[in-house]
């Protein structure tokens, strides 16, 4: 099983839990199983088009799954995948 | 909302970031806990601002810096409080630029500092309508608001 890790800000969706296991072949499959499993998630990772939101990166391991395959990379039940809410701000 | 209490050295640790960092903004996460409608903010972790460009009104944390305070937190079994940054020659007031890219639950402090002297810290975060709502803040060393 695939462990996803779920920040903090997001655990208010996921009853405080912070890892989230899955079978899922794909980092797709993954995010869809947690969404299905918590679907007030669903407006925080996922646009009108059902793409993940830009604000939003996922990682397999250390990479950003930008530079591997998308949402179609494959994982396999040692994966750990990374949710990441972008963080940044300014004065003006 | 909570209290946020600033325990130890911890406000200090952040006021010499903000300082060291002038005239470019500094940011950094803080851990510890939520008892009895406090969240007690035991730990900080400065992090490099990676915004491109123009550091003395923007900053940025890189995912990988975000990925390890999440990583450090479990492993100290603290809690990920949330983000502190500052607004050098500005006041500690979320911008529309800080609304835009604020998350729910993370208390967002802010240091207002001007050159060698941070004036202000003050702590917001986002209510249910995804308003930034000021939180109370309290350290053991008088704050100057």
């Amino acid at each position: 099983m695939a462990t996803l890790l779920i920040p903090t800000p997001l655990r208010k969706f996921t009853n405080n839990e912070a890892r989230f296991q899955s079978a899922g072949g794909s980092v797709k499959s993954v995010i869809n199983d947690l969404i299905t499993t918590f679907d007030g998630l669903k407006p925080h990772l996922l646009d009108g088009d059902g793409n993940i939101r830009s604000f939003v990166k996922v990682y397999l391991e250390d990479e950003d799954i930008q530079s591997l395959d998308n949402e179609q990379t494959e994982v396999n039940q040692d994966s750990i995948i990374s949710i990441i809410p972008a963080i940044a701000g300014g004065a003006i | 909302m909570e209290r946020v209490q600033l325990v130890e050295s911890t406000g200090e640790v952040m006021r010499a970031h903000a300082i060291g960092t002038f005239p470019n903004e500094c940011c950094g996460f803080f851990f510890g806990e939520i008892q009895d409608g406090n969240r007690n903010v035991i730990e900080v972790r400065p992090v490099s601002n990676t915004k491109d460009g123009d550091q003395r009104r923007r900053f940025s944390i890189s995912p990988m810096d975000y990925l390890q305070a999440e990583k450090y937190a479990l492993e100290k079994g603290l809690v990920l409080l949330g983000v502190y940054h500052s607004h050098p020659l500005h006041p500690a007031i979320p911008s529309v630029h800080d609304l835009k890219q604020a998350v729910p639950f993370f208390s967002y402090i802010i240091l207002s500092v001007y050159d060698d002297e941070v004036t202000t810290i003050r702590s917001w975060q986002l209510d249910e309508q995804s308003q930034f709502q000021e939180e109370e803040i309290h350290e053991h060393q008088p704050i100057k608001h």
